[in-house]
Order: structure tokens, then C-alpha cells, then sequence
């Protein structure tokens, strides 16, 4: 391959695909059982961390910029004025197995842009990944984008060389989703997603029977959302989430904030700000809903429409429901526990260990790493200190927020001040 | 009553064999040192512990029978901190183990075991960190080489899980701060000691040592790191929290071009 012209690629494609916020290498379980090249069996690893503080995991490249399609929100839109370029198959086969056997990545995932057709697109997608599986012996990860509109014969060859498949609906609603794109539609997307999830549901239940049925996209399918660039408010992003881990077996749905890359005036304009901390608690929400226990109803409804940005989603919660505090941290049921503004899972677990032994106080739960400062007003331990107070929510917010600093107070105080 | 400084040979074998010795003669007042960094103390007589593997098993079984798996581990990880004063603490945690009748790793209230929890955390965290961090740079002798200086000796930590994803290709890690490393021939994985000449420099690339596609693909991995940056959204504080910064001189994505 000449170094050069590899280079130029590189930076084009690389650059084009860094909008796509996944970089999940894990939940894989490809064994190397060839004494080929790589293992996908652990947790994922990052193997770096850009400045913006992302996880570099995988080499993650479009295969090309050119598309035909005009979606606003894309960098690599037909009428954008960008250098394109195309990658061979075998250029990205050989940088992926270099830059893996040097330990810089996880593996592969591999976007394109849309030429021709969804099917010729996704065919080279494919032939990279049986490439790799098949004349390399690579076990690695291989995370292979789902092209709208590709054909079910090849999203089936695909799951078999893929650890994980994903198609980003971008968009959160249908309405959104006409006026920023309106070549695309929402059946394009979803009849690829169908197409996987049956598939894997079908391979697990053969290997049920047969043990030598190949793996399908053991990782998984996920999804990717904007967020505001289409006006949504949380509760409609959120909703759409739990739709699509309900009825297409989701394992992740991602959140990213849009990053201004245009004029169109359908958009926020080039140097407004990215809304970072919107889309954090976008993501306590979601780990909220599939680690905690939580019905995403519970947090955001008609009544609630956004999330609080000066707290976290539970706290918030918590404060609309103090009916169901304190809670009594050495009798109360793991649901309850992870319910305590201030608990994670990781201490929940302690907790519910360490109280076989002997009965909690403060001190212990200090030590165990609870976030006391938030906590203390929602649990009684065994102690006779605790809050006694009738506190209001809004007096309980109030000490809470005196007594932390937020990561994001900059971000904070700016807002505030566009209202004061 | 008998009060000692029991020393050992810094191994894990020669640790439980103090750990035997501390039973056999039932010791009230111990600490245990290792060999390499011992501090004499007042009123303890020294008592140099020889490794026995033997007496060593039998502890080990004994400790293993008594905890959770995840116990054992984080029993082993701790060792591997080479904390000071890490020996004491253990002694502590497995006299406490023994004097239980029931499994204790768990009884995260108790201060023994919430310390070993913690450090065997911070060990773990190493051992994944150098999972990670790890770079490879192949060499003319086609070995893919890397030099590591983690902060605890998580060498014997990551053996497997390099064996098992380079499994088709030569490899040297070595610990440049403890002075050994792993080799992989394509078979077994072995310890080594090596010797380097006067002018290797470990943080640099040099073409007397190094293959020629190093140098391209080296530059490719550099190029990459920085076109996947999104500058709207820059991060330091959170990039270095991530990636803090005394493991930056082994990485080829942070070197000066």
C-alpha cells in the first residue's frame, strides 16, 4: 500500500466518522481458538482517550465520504463542499490488522457513506469483514454499520462475520426526521434492525440445539440518536429509546450531542455550543432505565417533560417523591437501595453484603464510598443522627447543591445568567 | 513471648511461607518484610523466612478454602501492590479470615478487608490500564516489543491475556522499573531479563532497532488519534483523568513527531 496516499485517506475518513459516538468493544465472547490473531472475549478495553475525552477503542473509519444522500445534519452530505476519498477493502483490512497487532485497538468499525446503492455499499462492508474473519484469521471485534435499505440476504451475511451491527436513526421522531432528511425514511432504517434481530434470535436458538451453529452478531445491535439538532425534548428522545430496546432487543442506544458542522438554517448555527451536559443526562437516564430499575415513565412523563440540568436524573426523581424516603439502608430491598440518590450499583452490593455482618452507621458507608452528601437526606442507618428536619424538596435541593461542585458549574452559571 | 521481623525473598511463595511461619510458632507481635526494601526495627528479632513451596500450598489452599474466589484474588492482587507495609495487612486480613468460621470477604465494615478491597482495586486497575497501554513497536528481529513502567507488578497479571490475543506473533513485554518481562515464542510464555545496549533509548522509535513499516504505521496511528478528536468538544481535565499523564512517554499516539 503507498504510505501516502493510505495517509490522506485515513485523516478524510477518520475525520468523517468520529460523529459516530460508539465505541463499545465488549459482550462479544469470540474466543481465539485458531491461534489466529486477537480475542473478543473480556471487557472492552480503550485503548486511548482523544482530547475531547472520548475512548479511542476501535479504528473507526467510513469506508468512503461519498454519499448520495443530503441529510442536513451529516458532514458527508451530497452538497457539502469536502474532499472525498475511498478506501480499498484491502487497505482498511491491512491498517486494521497492523494497528491491532500493535495494540492500539479493539478492532474495526466500518461506516460508509452511501454510493451507488444501499446494497453495493453494504456488500463492501461485508466483503471487508469476511476478509478479515476468513484470510486473516482475526478474532477481534468488528462492529459493522447497517446500511438503510441494504437487502436481508446481506444483513445476514453480515451478522456472521460482525460482532455487532448498528444502524443510527439520527433523528428522534419521524417529523424531525422529514425535515432534516427528506430522501430518508423511518422503514429503511428499521427494516435492517428487524431483519438482525430476528436473525439473532433464531442462531441462539439453534445453538440451543446444534453447537456448531456460528455465532450472529454476538455483540448485538445499538443505535444512535442527535441530540439537538430537531427541537425533540427529552421526553420524546426518551421515549424512542425505550422503544427501540423494548421491541428490537437494543443493546445500547447512544446520545450525541450535535456538533455544529453547517449553515442550513434548518440548524443551530456553527459556534453554538455542543449541549454536552444535556446529553449526560441523557445517559443517567438511560443507565437508570436498564441498571437501576427504573420505568422511564417514572422519570420523565406529560407533567416532566425535561431533566433537570442542575441535578441528576434520581435526585431529581427522588425530590418529586419523597413520600418513599428515608429509606432504612439496613433492612431495605436492593430495588429501594439503588433508588438512594448516591448510591451506585457498586455500593448497593456492599452494602447488601457488608450488613450480614454487622449493622451499618455512617462510618461505614462512608468508607464504602456512599456520596453522603446527597444521601443523607434520603436514609436512616443505625445511628440515632439523622435528618430530622421536615424538609421541603426545594430546601433539600438547596443544601445539596451549597454543598457540591458540579463538574459542570461553568456551564451551569452561564445558563442561569441567559435568564437572570 | 517472641517478637520478630520475619523477611522474605519477595515472592508470593516466600510471603505464605511466612505466613506458616507466623502459625507455626504462633507469633503475637510480626510484621513481614520483604528482603529488598527491609527496615530494621526495634525490640523485633530478624528471622529470614527460606521459601518453601510446600509449606506455601498449604497455606494457599487454606486461605482459598476459607474465601470467596474473588477473595483470593483480591488477596493476590494486593500482594502485587508491593504497598509498604502491604505483608502486615495481609497477615492481618488472613489471621482475621482464620479466625471466622464463616466466609468474611465480604464484611466490607471491617477495616482490613475494606483496605485489601481497595488496593486490590487499584491493582486491578493497573493490570486492565496496562492491557490497554500497552504499545507494541515491531523490531528487525520481528518480535513486537513493548516497554511498560506500571506503577505495581502486574506483569504476572496480563501474561494471559496477551498469550491469548497475540497468539500468532512474537512478542517482549518488559518492566523496564522491576527489570524482567515476558517473552511469547509462539508456544509458551517465558520470563526473561534482558540486557539492552548503552544507546537504546526506550521512548524513541530508532531505525538500528526497529522495522521500517514501524515508522508509517507509527505515523498512521498518530494521524488517526488526531483526526478522531472533536475540537468543539475538548476536555483536558478529562482526557488526563483518563489517560493521566506519566504513561504518556510509552504511547506512540502522544509522541513529538
Amino acid at each position: 500500500m503507498s504510505f501516502e496516499r493510505t495517509q490522506e485517506k485515513l485523516k478524510i475518513l477518520a475525520d468523517a466518522a468520529k460523529y459516530d459516538v460508539s465505541c463499545s468493544s465488549s459482550g462479544s465472547k469470540r474466543n481465539n481458538t485458531n491461534k489466529g490473531l486477537g480475542d473478543a472475549t473480556g471487557m472492552g478495553i480503550c485503548h486511548s482517550y482523544t482530547e475531547d475525552g472520548r475512548c479511542v477503542s476501535l479504528l473507526k473509519v467510513l469506508l468512503t465520504n461519498h454519499c448520495i444522500f443530503d441529510c442536513a445534519y451529516c458532514v458527508t452530505r451530497k452538497s457539502n463542499d469536502v474532499k472525498r476519498a475511498a478506501f480499498k477493502v484491502q487497505e482498511v483490512v491491512d491498517l486494521t490488522i497492523n494497528f491491532y497487532r500493535r495494540n492500539y485497538i479493539e478492532g474495526l468499525f466500518l461506516s460508509s457513506g452511501i454510493f451507488k446503492s444501499p446494497d453495493y455499499t453494504m456488500e463492501r462492508l461485508v466483503a471487508v469483514a469476511k476478509k478479515l474473519r476468513q484470510e486473516e484469521n482475526f478474532n477481534g471485534y468488528i462492529h459493522l454499520k447497517s446500511i438503510p435499505g441494504a437487502s436481508d440476504e446481506l444483513m445476514r451475511e453480515a451478522g456472521l462475520y460482525a460482532d455487532r451491527l448498528s444502524v443510527n436513526i439520527e433523528i428522534p421522531t419521524e417529523a424531525g426526521l422529514k425535515k432534516l432528511a427528506p430522501d430518508k425514511k423511518r422503514e429503511d432504517f428499521i427494516k435492517p434492525m428487524v431483519k438482525v434481530k430476528n436473525e439473532i434470535i433464531q442462531y441462539k436458538a439453534e445453538k440451543k440445539i446444534i453447537k456448531s451453529t456460528p455465532k450472529f452478531a454476538p455483540a448485538g445491535q445499538s443505535t444512535q440518536m442527535i441530540i439537538g439538532a430537531s427541537g425533540e425534548n427529552d421526553f420524546q428522545i426518551m421515549q424512542t429509546s425505550n422503544h427501540f430496546y423494548n421491541n428490537y432487543n437494543l443493546k445500547r442506544v447512544y446520545y450525541s450531542g450535535y456538533v455544529p458542522i453547517s449553515y442550513d438554517n434548518r440548524l443551530p448555527q456553527i459556534g453554538s455550543a455542543v449541549p454536552m451536559l444535556r446529553e449526560n443526562r441523557l445517559y443517567q437516564t438511560d443507565w437508570l432505565m436498564r441498571f437501576y430499575g427504573f420505568d422511564v415513565s417514572e422519570i420523565l412523563n406529560e407533567q416532566h417533560q425535561n431533566l433537570d440540568l442542575d441535578v441528576d436524573p434520581k435526585l431529581s426523581w427522588a425530590l418529586r417523591n419523597l413520600h418513599e424516603f428515608p429509606v432504612d439502608v439496613n433492612t431495605a430491598d436492593q430495588r429501594m437501595l439503588a433508588r438512594i440518590p448516591g448510591l451506585g450499583m457498586k455500593s448497593v452490593y456492599k452494602i447488601i453484603n457488608a450488613r450480614r455482618f454487622r449493622k451499618l452507621n455512617w462510618e461505614h458507608l462512608k468508607k464504602i464510598g456512599v456520596a453522603l452528601n446527597r444521601a443523607q437526606y434520603f436514609m436512616v442507618c443505625d445511628s440515632n443522627q439523622f435528618e430530622k428536619r421536615d424538609l421541603s424538596a426545594e430546601k433539600i435541593k438547596g443544601l445539596i447543591l451549597q454543598n457540591s461542585t458540579s463538574k459542570y458549574q461553568k456551564i451551569l452559571s452561564n445558563q442561569l445568567s441567559l435568564f437572570g | 513471648m517472641q517478637a520478630k521481623n520475619l523477611i522474605y525473598d519477595g515472592t508470593f511463595d516466600g510471603f505464605l511461607s511466612a505466613v506458616f511461619y507466623v502459625f507455626e510458632h504462633k507469633l503475637k507481635t510480626v510484621t513481614i518484610q520483604n528482603e529488598f526494601t527491609v527496615q530494621h526495627r526495634l525490640f523485633l528479632e530478624n528471622e529470614t523466612i527460606h521459601t518453601d513451596e510446600l509449606k506455601a500450598n498449604r497455606v494457599w489452599k487454606g486461605i482459598k478454602s476459607r474465601l470467596s474466589s474473588n477473595g483470593s484474588y483480591q488477596l493476590y492482587y494486593a500482594f502485587l501492590s508491593e504497598d509498604s507495609g502491604v505483608e502486615d495487612l495481609l497477615l492481618e486480613y488472613i489471621q482475621y479470615v482464620f479466625s471466622q468460621r464463616k466466609k468474611v470477604d465480604k464484611d466490607y465494615t471491617h477495616p482490613s478487608i475494606l483496605k485489601i478491597a481497595q488496593i486490590a482495586k487499584s491493582v486491578g486497575r493497573e493490570k486492565h490500564r496496562m492491557e490497554a497501554f500497552v504499545r507494541f513497536r515491531l523490531t528487525k528481529d520481528a518480535i513486537y516489543f513493548a516497554s511498560i513502567e506500571p506503577d505495581f507488578n502486574v506483569l504476572p497479571l496480563i501474561e494471559k491475556h496477551f498469550k491469548r490475543r497475540y497468539a500468532d506473533q512474537k512478542w517482549v513485554i518488559y518492566d523496564i522499573k522491576r527489570g524482567y518481562g515476558l517473552f511469547y515464542d509462539l508456544n509458551k510464555v517465558e520470563l526473561i531479563n534482558m540486557d539492552f545496549p548503552e544507546n537504546f533509548n526506550f521512548t524513541k522509535t530508532d531505525n538500528a532497532f526497529f522495522a521500517e513499516q514501524e515508522f508509517e504505521f507509527q505515523k498512521l496511528w498518530q494521524d488517526y488519534f488526531k483526526s478522531t478528536n472533536i475540537e468543539s468538544r475538548k476536555n483536558m481535565k478529562l482526557h488526563i483523568r483518563h489517560v493521566p499523564k506519566r504513561y504518556w512517554k510509552y504511547l506512540s499516539e502522544k509522541q513529538p513527531n
